[in-house]
């Protein structure tokens, strides 16, 4: 199965890290990544920019706004995502666990619906 | 067709349906444990499938008779009314499920009168405890799949309109199926986490159950559930001590059941409480279980707290309870369970040990007073303490504080007694 795995996090705690902590961070990222990929289980992640650079589009009656910010304001932001194929939802709760926001914010587990085409 | 048959005889509806109640009480945990290995792991297909093959039962066995093997019919009968469910569906991902199945099936047609049912009722147990379920939804899917309690019995345990209850399992069976939670054991390094969720659901149910004797509810058989999950665990779990632990300490609370309410069915304290009809070989039975659980060396939280229960249980006059003891357990349990509800009680022991004086100094510290602040039993402890002192208008006080915070009829009569007896 398909899971995708959304980081939420405090931004603001990113923002005070130094330069150190934050190489630190990389790091355990880049680990995490390489074990995901090296376990066949990885099909795709990213880092996103933080919420200051978000742009919400809606259209109503055929007419577009368009709002400077994210689609809602929380307490921690979606910060990046990993796509995972997996057997089972405990799989995907163990990957989870290991990437490093699980100790600061959290992490959703999202099954990803597949089509028959 | 259904002319030709003979309809049945009277009295042999309401005996067949016994029977059916009977199976899927004793045997349907194994049922339905065994049906979702075999149809491949689908929690939700079996249990339809279960469900559509008890009302075959109540339609057939009337007329038919009791079968030889009923459990043996029964999976026999799920497995057919599974195959006819994936036939009914339509989607190509289910063609293949429904090959596999026929393939599987005609395997199974071999041994048809007997049918063996390998016991998988742990891994049922595990995935209708799992984590990523909402809990009042692991203890209905725990009580329907593993005791075979029905929608509407379940509805009158908890006193929910059938309606909740029904959209309660049908939500939590389709984030089985959507979420992918796995059908099997979790491996030993999860084990400890996931089995601290199945031992508080089986917890939950008794103290459901156990609350509602206080509440003048007869729900008492909430607890017969949770003890016979916890039977059932501990032979399935022999070398897990925490199993045997919460076993230990359901069957403490239970063996005090007669004496817990008085014939108004107002709570009756355990200082007060006539021990004379404790029930002593569940006892016995209890404290060798916690004996034999705490030489395993591997202590946790229902070990402890099952060993408090059998402080009080062997004392044979409540001036005879050795509440240093309990107070040493409570030191223990707060390491595995930091709350402010356990800091409360093992406050309440240290003024039982030490006097009502140190007792109140521990209640006012901010670990305890602050989170509690409106729980009604810090407001009772206090006034209890303060009875015990003599300081009669600081209790009266505290009383009327703990009244105005509980709605519970049985607890706002009886401290409505204890105000009245200053």
């Amino acid at each position: 199965m398909q899971y995708l795995l959304l980081i939420y996090e405090d931004e603001s705690v990113a923002k005070d890290m130094s330069a150190e902590q934050n190489k630190d961070l990389m790091d355990r990222y880049f680990a995490f990544t390489r074990e995901v990929r090296e376990a066949g289980a990885l099909l795709g992640g990213d880092a996103l920019h933080p919420v200051a650079s978000a742009t919400t589009v809606r259209v109503r009656g055929g007419r577009a706004t368009t709002t400077d910010g994210p689609f809602a304001e929380t307490k921690e932001q979606l910060g990046g995502y990993y796509l995972i194929d997996v057997p089972d939802l405990d799989a995907a709760m163990a990957w989870a666990a290991k990437i490093p926001a699980a100790e600061t914010g959290s992490i959703e587990v999202r099954p990803v619906m597949i089509f028959e085409t | 067709m259904s002319a030709e048959r003979p309809a049945p005889a009277p009295g042999a509806w309401l005996e067949a349906r016994r029977a059916v109640e009977r199976v899927v009480r004793d045997d349907g945990g194994r049922v339905l444990a065994g049906l979702v290995r075999s149809l491949g792991g689908s929690f939700v297909l079996a249990e339809d499938a279960f469900q559509d093959a008890v009302a075959q039962a109540l339609e057939r066995w009337p007329v038919d008779g009791l079968p030889a093997n009923p459990a043996g019919w029964l999976v026999v009968t799920a497995r057919r009314k599974a195959l006819d469910r994936l036939r009914r569906r339509s989607t190509r991902q289910d063609k293949q499920a429904e090959l596999e199945l026929a393939a599987r099936l005609d395997q199974a047609e071999a041994d048809e009168e007997a049918p063996e049912i390998p016991d998988e009722r742990l891994a049922l147990l595990f995935t209708c405890c799992h984590p990523a379920l909402p809990e009042e939804a692991r203890v209905a899917l725990t009580l329907r799949a593993m005791c075979g309690l029905s929608t509407p019995e379940l509805a009158r345990c908890f006193l929910v309109p059938e309606a909740t209850l029904q959209q309660r399992i049908v939500r939590a069976k389709k984030k089985i199926e959507t979420s992918g939670i796995p059908y099997r054991v979790p491996a030993l390094p999860e084990l400890p986490e996931r089995l601290s969720s199945v031992l508080s659901v089986i917890y939950l149910v008794f103290n459901e159950g156990y609350a509602a004797t206080a509440g003048g509810l007869l729900r008492t058989d909430l607890c017969e559930e949770a003890l016979r999950l916890g039977a059932i665990l501990e032979e399935l779990l022999p070398e897990e001590p925490e199993v045997a632990g919460l076993r230990a300490l359901m069957e403490l609370h239970h063996a005090r059941r007669a004496a817990r309410v008085d014939a108004e069915g107002v709570l009756v304290t355990l200082e007060d409480q006539d021990r004379s009809t404790w029930d002593r070989a569940t006892i016995e039975r209890a404290d060798a279980r916690l004996k034999t659980a705490l030489a395993r060396r591997r202590v946790g939280p229902y070990q402890i707290q099952a060993a408090i229960a059998a402080v009080h249980a062997v004392a044979q006059r409540a001036e005879d309870t050795d509440w240093w003891q309990i107070v040493g357990l409570y030191d223990a349990l707060r390491q595995f369970v930091p709350q402010p509800v356990v800091e409360l009680n093992a406050a309440v022991a240290v003024a039982m040990a030490a006097g009502p004086e140190i007792g109140l100094r521990r209640l006012e510290q901010p670990a305890i007073a602050e989170p509690l602040r409106d729980y009604h039993l810090l407001h009772a402890a206090r006034a209890d303490l303060c009875r015990r002192l003599g300081r009669v208008e600081e209790a009266a006080h505290h009383y009327r504080e703990a009244l105005a915070r509980t709605t519970n009829a049985s607890e706002r009569t009886y401290l409505e007694r204890r105000l009245a007896s200053l």
